[in-house]
């Protein structure tokens, strides 16, 4: 098979990472040839996710290896080992269906670390006779990897989250968001247009997409640079900051008070409420300290949201 | 995992050092190096760095580690609480 990735893998890439077709984006599960591989060369396992594929096909390039691509349904290595797609029965009924047994003449199966959660490599072992080597986080690492006798070095086995890793995390997420933003955006528009005009109108929806861009976009990228452990606290900061911008250009000496504090209440709830959803998409947020900020988070987000509404309704009376 | 630290003590990851063979798979799979081996023994060395991915307690062959594992993201906890208080259908949850 090619190694090579041309403008058709690229443009498939590009519409996955903006949600256009990603579900459907994959390749049939089986074993293939990277090169020419001989019984004595070394056997790579992968999920069926176009993207992942394209990786490891990419990464060995020059290279003779086998390639065992896992029926995952299109979802990558990582969220389908939580699922346990990429597991240990798909992973051995893949090893019969292949006769990769007949095929290879050593009995090694290299894995990516991060298919560890849905493959129990004592059960593979047992039941199939192939012992299971996790090699690398990254399949960019595999020719080192490969290079270095079959031994990870402890960078190969350690997660990284670089500005460009959480940039590509992005527009998947906008898109996610997008629904709910133009419902509550129109809502919004609507009742501020009908009580205090046109202008006004435009103003709130802009000052709510600004807040709904700082969750999604912003905070995630200045993740490690925002102080704190907690997303919904690193959302609100982003969310504050946009509140005195909205301040600052829209004359927000001449509003009224409600107004400024429902401004400064609102916005910083929506940026933490979304950042907070980014725990979906990071390696080292783990589950119970997700539950633990959502049952103080949701509380605060919400109570704010109801101050900040209730404010702008007395702000008519006064 | 370098420049990210989550919330502190509040990781369920237990592992029982009297059933541990010392064989090194949670070491082996642990992509945020949480467990050190000494003495033929496995002994977690950096809890707060979990992030409770359960690879260590599927590969582990005498059932030493317990974790809870499981969807991780605000949007699926949120999914789950709703599915549990019947509010929601169940079925759906983060990353489809």
């Amino acid at each position: 098979m090619a190694t090579k990735l041309h403008f058709a893998d690229r443009l498939g890439a590009w519409k996955a990472r903006w949600g256009i077709g990603r579900m459907t984006y994959l390749v049939p599960a089986g074993l293939y040839a990277i090169g020419t591989p001989t019984p004595d060369d070394p056997v790579v396992v992968t999920a069926n996710y176009k993207m992942s594929y394209d990786l490891v096909r990419q990464a060995l390039a020059g290279r003779n290896v086998w390639l065992l691509v896992l029926e995952t349904f299109g979802i990558n290595v990582w969220c389908a080992a939580g699922k346990g797609t990429f597991g240990t029965d798909e992973l051995a009924r893949r090893i019969e269906a292949t006769g990769l047994a007949q095929v290879v003449s050593h009995r090694r199966l290299l894995l990516p670390i991060l298919g560890a959660p849905g493959v129990a490599a004592h059960e593979v072992q047992r039941r199939t006779g192939f012992g299971v080597s996790y090699a690398t986080i990254r399949a960019n690492d595999l020719p080192a990897f490969l290079d270095n006798s079959m031994v990870a070095t402890p960078a190969m086995r350690e997660l990284t989250f670089t500005f460009r890793e959480r940039l590509v995390l992005v527009p998947v997420e906008m898109v996610g968001a997008l629904q709910p933003t133009v419902v509550v955006g129109a809502v919004l528009f609507l009742l501020a247009a009908l009580t205090a005009g046109v202008s006004a109108g435009f103003w709130v929806l802009a000052a709510y997409f600004g807040a709904v861009l700082a969750g999604v976009v912003v905070a995630p990228l200045l993740l490690p640079w925002l102080p704190g452990p907690s997303f919904a606290i690193k959302g609100a900061l982003v969310g504050l900051v946009w509140s005195a911008c909205c301040y600052l250009f829209a004359n927000g000496a001449g509003w009224h008070v409600t107004t400024t504090v429902a401004l400064f209440l609102a916005l910083p709830a929506v940026s933490a409420f979304y950042t907070l959803n980014f725990t979906g998409c990071t390696t080292f947020s783990s589950r119970s300290g997700v539950k633990k900020e959502l049952r103080l988070a949701i509380p605060a987000m919400g109570g704010a949201i109801a101050v900040s509404a209730l404010l702008v309704a007395a702000g008519w009376f006064l | 995992m370098k420049g990210f630290r989550y919330l502190r003590n509040v990781v369920t990851l237990e592992l029982r050092e009297n059933a541990c063979i010392g064989c090194g798979r949670c070491v082996e799979v642990c992509p945020h190096q949480v467990f050190r081996l000494a003495q033929q023994k496995a002994r977690i060395a950096d809890r707060d760095a979990c992030m409770e991915c359960g690879a260590c307690k599927r590969n582990c062959p005498v059932a030493a580690i317990e974790v809870d594992a499981g969807v991780g993201c605000a949007t699926g906890l949120i999914n789950e609480w709703l599915q549990e208080r019947k509010l929601r259908a169940p079925g759906g949850s983060c990353c489809s």
